[in-house]
């Protein structure tokens, strides 16, 4: 078996848009992700990156099988999961579990804390006895730092932070492969926020899990990732290691994006050039031929034959243990 | 020193509860220079939203202003009534609301949204308004004033949205702009853009700004003083540099070092503060950050620290040398 846990080769989900009543008929389809691949080692951690839109979280949940896969394979752990089906693909799915956003929308508030870790345990370990079933939510409780006596209440009695530990306790509760993390942390207020990225860092190390992190937060993202790949509407324009990325940014889009977040520095904030961004964000129903960035970007006049940008798509320049989207690039 | 534009004192602010009354926030006091940015940070439920409410007097049926004043240009705004207030608000003093999907009227016309504090306030009739409406978009940066007009804000994306949000704030030409988080909601390209175009015309037109955020690199990039709030009061205020430089409360630095950074070391863990928030319909008696400073003393939790100025520019409420 090789090292490799999860590979997504050119996958494309795209959404299709419908039009009457009577006589419904598909008119176009959202390319919502458009031809993505990535690998994922075992214990590394690969962060998406991107504004809304880009396609980050679809691409996390077609990796589930929680959406239809339009094109492409999604390789698991050596096997082809992209067209298993519920039954076949029951097995995968407790390897791959997802922690999600919204700590106070995915809690169950009818729920108490011991049956809302507890669920994947009856759904997936239905034989377990009573005592091996509460040693265990204990367990999960402890690793992320809730306290025993807690387990007999409601999410409403916890606070931000505290939730999002309880997500993680459910996501772990099947000892995964691969956590999918969906701006798992965005919620979170900056001391709280510290404390859960710690969090998940010291349970890598200690679980030996593989994060796939998504997220819009560039900073955040430093602190967790071995790699990182950004995003574009529906693309990636950008994979490179962690430290690569930040020190020499290559794709424009990814300039634009570290130039557009302020540094909690003032002196620092003082003496950088203001960042220049042109326009906004194109509907995806719509993207731009070409490099979807080309309307955008500073420096497409740069590149020759002039209008090569707005005809042709940019082919994949490799680079070490990554690769950059865009025909400046291209030799 | 020339007269503050805004000068609040010991603002003290309580909500009716579910539980009995809440104290939200508590013995506020700041000022504001004309044409300055002073940015309020704090996290969730630390009373900068709410400080920023209650200098318009928009708290709603359950929140009141307990205690302390609210002085604009000189005059105590707090007991002025309804009536008064209406007269200030849009027009002396305009805010910028976070979400700008839903502080815009859904079924009224972007110009007429933005025409409107113009009738109001400047006795303007419509067709008029709306010609200085289309102005307004023009200088807000929205493409294709004229016909933008007649749209709905359902047919503008967030970034235009909150461009709308700017043009109608600044129609009245206010002497001050309460900005509450204007940013959180959009992407960090819209954010750097919007932010940008904020403060660019509050230099032109010479509006002071109250920008109120949790995200201390905004602060960093936009603010010229600053305000950290914590537990409904504030613990430290100065100038950006010192502040990020030499905090000096144990809270601020506390914050300061648990912030995810482009720049520095990735490899160690991030410093953290311990604990939670406090409950602010059960507050410590003390100082409300003591139950998590690793510096408190026996005495930080009998009696809250009042802001004590260390030098001309630099306050801090903390009793404790760190």
């Amino acid at each position: 078996m090789s090292d490799l846990l999860l590979e997504v080769n050119n996958l494309k989900v795209h959404f299709p848009v419908h039009e009457g009543i009577v006589w419904r008929r598909q008119v176009a389809s959202v390319k919502a992700v458009d031809d993505v691949s990535f690998t994922l080692r075992k214990g590394e951690t690969l962060s998406l990156v991107g504004e809304s839109g880009c396609g980050k979280s679809t691409t996390a949940l077609a990796v589930l099988r929680m959406l239809q896969v339009t094109e492409g394979q999604i390789i698991f752990a050596d096997n082809d999961i992209t067209h298993l089906d519920g039954k076949s693909m029951r097995p995968y799915r407790r390897q791959m579990q997802m922690v999600y956003q919204d700590p106070y929308g995915s809690l169950n508030p009818r729920m108490k804390v011991r049956d809302i870790i507890g669920e994947p345990l009856k759904i997936h370990k239905a034989s377990l006895t009573k005592l091996a079933y509460r040693n265990r939510v204990a367990e999960l409780m402890a690793l992320v730092g809730l306290l025993p006596g807690m387990i007999d209440r409601y999410p409403h009695e916890f606070s931000g932070g505290q939730r999002q530990r309880i997500g993680i306790a459910r996501a772990l509760a099947l000892d995964p492969e691969l956590l999918i993390c969906d701006e798992a942390v965005s919620a979170l207020d900056v001391s709280i926020q510290a404390q859960v990225i710690n969090l998940l860092k010291s349970l890598q190390s200690e679980l030996g899990l593989t994060y796939l992190f998504i997220s819009h937060d560039l900073s955040v993202v430093r602190h967790v990732s071995d790699r990182i790949a950004v995003m574009y509407l529906g693309q990636i324009v950008e994979t490179k290691p962690r430290d690569e990325l930040f020190a020499r940014p290559e794709h424009p889009y990814t300039r634009t994006l570290l130039d557009a977040v302020p540094v909690a520095n003032p002196e620092l904030e003082l003496s950088r050039p203001q960042p220049l961004i042109i326009g906004e964000v194109p509907s995806v129903r719509n993207p731009p031929d070409g490099c979807r960035f080309h309307p955008r970007c500073t420096r497409s006049a740069e590149v020759t034959p002039p209008g090569l940008c707005s005809r042709t798509q940019p082919p994949g320049v490799p680079r070490e243990q990554g690769l950059v989207a865009c025909h400046l690039f291209a030799r | 020193m020339n007269q503050p534009l805004l000068d609040i004192r010991n603002l003290t602010v309580g909500f009716r509860g579910e539980h009995g009354p809440v104290c939200a926030v508590n013995d506020v006091s700041f000022h504001v220079a004309p044409g300055e940015t002073l940015a309020i940070v704090g996290e969730s439920g630390s009373g900068k939203s709410v400080t920023a409410l209650s200098i318009l007097q928009l708290l709603g049926e359950a929140g009141s202003i307990n205690a302390g004043s609210v002085f604009l240009e000189g005059e105590d705004l707090v007991g002025l009534g309804e009536a008064r207030m209406r007269k200030i608000r849009g027009n002396r003093i305009s805010m910028i609301f976070q979400e700008p999907m839903t502080s815009l009227n859904p079924v009224i016309t972007v110009g007429d949204q933005v025409a409107e504090p113009l009738v109001l306030h400047r006795q303007m009739g419509w067709k008029q308004a709306r010609a200085a409406a289309e102005g307004l978009l023009r200088k807000v940066a929205i493409p294709d004033p004229a016909g933008r007009l007649h749209d709905y804000p359902h047919q503008l994306s967030g970034g235009m949205r909150q461009r709308v949000m700017i043009a109608m704030a600044l129609a009245c030409q206010p002497k001050l702009i309460i900005a509450d988080e204007p940013t959180t909601a959009l992407d960090v390209t819209v954010q750097a853009q919007i932010l940008a175009l904020l403060k660019a015309l509050t230099r032109e037109t010479g509006a002071a700004l109250i920008l109120i955020t949790h995200d201390l690199g905004v602060v960093a990039r936009y603010a010229d003083r600053v305000a950290v709030m914590y537990g409904g009061r504030i613990m430290e205020t100065a100038p950006a540099i010192p502040l990020y430089k030499t905090p000096l409360h144990p809270y601020t630095q506390g914050l300061m070092r648990s912030i995810p950074n482009l720049e520095g070391d990735v490899s160690a863990e991030l410093a953290t503060i311990s604990g939670q928030p406090p409950d602010l319909s059960n507050p410590p008696p003390g100082c409300p950050f003591a139950p998590r400073c690793e510096h408190a003393v026996e005495a930080c939790h009998q009696a809250a620290p009042v802001l004590e100025w260390i030098n001309q520019e630099h306050a801090r409420a903390c009793i404790v040398d760190v």
